[in-house]
């Protein structure tokens, strides 16, 4: 009787168990197969399904070289020549990131990518394009150059007048540069993260019914 | 169809599922765009053209630099005259009770004739006794006085000429002026004041508020920009120096600078050229807000649905049903 009572006791105490219940919830909601999956609906065949991919590539290529820019110091790369390369891999990354975010944008704009309890997926994209734009604003501020004096003079007067200019002020490059390689980066990664969880734990939405409806 | 609260599984019952290598995609996927920025970056390099400096400003365009700081003493520049963040004196952009500008004070205080000539004449007079003559003189005069010899001096700089780098004006009564401004534009064209404005007493900064704020005050850096194509009535913040693209992505935000109300002083319900910027970004908050609130708005939601666009995205799903509505 000892043991059988020690056995529920156990049993009590892993349900309360909040490791327990979280290694639950990610097996019910997301397991690995969901995760990454070998198989997919036989309609996931346009090129369109390639923009999400190539989207989280280039964000890879921006992060990795802006790694490699933030160890050597804003200053490096106007004097180096693999410094110049680098910051050349990073601007051009963030323009084909640009660029495949805004394919992907209008892709799942026009396949009402938010049907069927997606629509959170969709604000969360959102959100995430208008986050790497204060990110790329910060990135153009930080540049050192003549265009960063230029942008941030002019981008003064919007900020400021919104109220904003009084907490994020676009002439002090250290705050402009901190907020460009720390917090604003980690923002984007971890919606990117977010929305990737939110994608796979639904699977990719099912073809426009011409019936059915485009509602959430 | 199976809807919200559905699992995979139960979302999929009855579809043709096929192979599927994600993580091959994701690989293939770095490395093509990696090839593309790697090119880019080899053939392209990136846009890197020097800041100005007040160096440059002083001894390129030494009228232009005497005249901004003649006309900070005055109180008559952008930043003078600006309001908050950096003082009170203009009222800044509203939209009837709308003036986020005035909500949050002054927050990065920035007293323009102090902070860009009288601070940087009173540490560079430590060793010059005519400055602080001069200095002495100006800060003695009544605001009246003063008034006058800014009036006369300012008349005076529309018709000075350049010898060796000093600015010449004609004879005149204007006070400590000319001793004050020859100085500051030699400190200037040293390079002294652009350390002077960015060091603010302190060693270590990374804060060139003052600086910008001074060099948006004449007219030097805003012609420099204006040559490299880079103003707003050209879509100025989506632009960069030479051919390579800038913010492209804020072509929508830029756009709306271009268009009435907000180039017109006139406007429509209260949005006009003076508080474009206000205008533009509460426009432009409500259009992300909708953006994002898509899926909840009717019209917008159901564009797809009457576009079809996605016949073309899912044609491998729509065709045999095309091909048996026929039979």
């Amino acid at each position: 009787m000892a043991a059988t009572s020690s056995h529920e006791g156990a049993v009590a105490t892993e349900s309360k168990s909040w490791t327990l219940r979280l290694r639950q919830m990610i097996d019910r909601h997301l397991p690995m197969d969901h995760l990454l999956p070998d198989r997919q609906p036989y309609y996931v065949g346009s090129w369109v399904y390639v923009f999400g991919v190539v989207t989280i590539a280039a964000l890879v290529w921006v992060v990795v070289s802006g790694v490699v820019l933030s160890f050597f110091g804003p200053q490096w790369w106007h004097d180096s020549r693999v410094g110049r390369f680098f910051n050349g891999l990073h601007f051009w990354s963030v323009q084909l990131f640009f660029i495949f975010m805004v394919l992907h944008l209008w892709g799942q704009y026009f396949m009402a990518g938010w049907r069927n309890g997606r629509a959170a997926t969709w604000m969360i994209g959102v959100v995430i394009f208008a986050v790497s734009i204060l990110t790329a604003f910060t990135g153009y501020m930080s540049q050192q150059n003549f265009d960063a004096q230029f942008i941030a003079i002019n981008a003064k007067d919007a900020m400021n007048a919104a109220g904003v200019g009084a907490f994020f002020n676009v002439l002090n490059f250290g705050q402009m540069y901190g907020l460009h390689i720390m917090l604003l980066p980690i923002g984007v990664t971890i919606l990117v993260v977010l929305h990737i969880v939110m994608v796979r734990t639904r699977g990719v939405v099912k073809p426009i019914d011409p019936e059915g409806g485009v509602r959430p | 169809m199976k809807s919200m609260g559905a699992t995979q599984d139960e979302y999929y019952r009855g579809v043709r599922m096929v192979p599927y290598d994600l993580v091959k995609e994701l690989f293939l996927a770095l490395a093509g765009v990696g090839v593309l920025a790697l090119l880019a970056a080899l053939i392209l390099s990136s846009p890197d053209v020097a800041p100005v400096t007040i160096a440059n400003w002083a001894q390129s365009d030494s009228i232009d630099f005497v005249t901004t700081a003649t006309n900070e003493l005055a109180g008559s520049t952008t930043s003078a005259a600006y309001g908050n963040p950096y003082n009170t004196v203009g009222p800044g952009q509203s939209w009837g009770p709308v003036a986020p500008q005035k909500w949050f004070g002054t927050r990065i205080p920035v007293d323009s004739a102090n902070a860009f000539v009288i601070q940087p004449l009173q540490r560079a007079s430590f060793s010059n006794t005519d400055l602080g003559k001069a200095l002495f003189a100006w800060q003695g005069a009544s605001a009246d006085q003063q008034g006058k010899w800014l009036d006369t001096y300012s008349k005076a700089l529309a018709s000075a000429t350049v010898v060796d780098g000093k600015v010449t004006v004609a004879d005149g009564d204007y006070g400590p002026l000319p001793v004050m401004m020859s100085n500051l534009l030699g400190i200037a064209q040293a390079g002294s004041l652009d350390g002077l404005l960015v060091i603010n007493g302190r060693f270590y900064q990374t804060d060139y508020t003052q600086p910008l704020l001074f060099m948006g005050d004449g007219g030097y850096l805003a012609g420099l920009a204006a040559d490299a194509h880079l103003t707003g009535s050209l879509w100025g913040m989506m632009n960069e120096t030479g051919s390579y693209p800038g913010q492209t992505w804020l072509w929508l935000y830029t756009m709306w600078y271009q268009v009435p109300p907000f180039t017109s002083s006139s406007g429509f319900l209260g949005l006009n050229s003076a508080n474009a910027d206000l205008g533009i970004i509460i426009l432009m908050t409500l259009l992300t807000a909708a953006l994002a609130l898509v899926p909840l708005i009717p019209i917008l939601r159901d564009i797809p649905r009457w576009v079809p666009i996605h016949r073309l995205i899912w044609r491998q799903y729509y065709a045999p049903r095309k091909a048996a509505a026929k039979t």
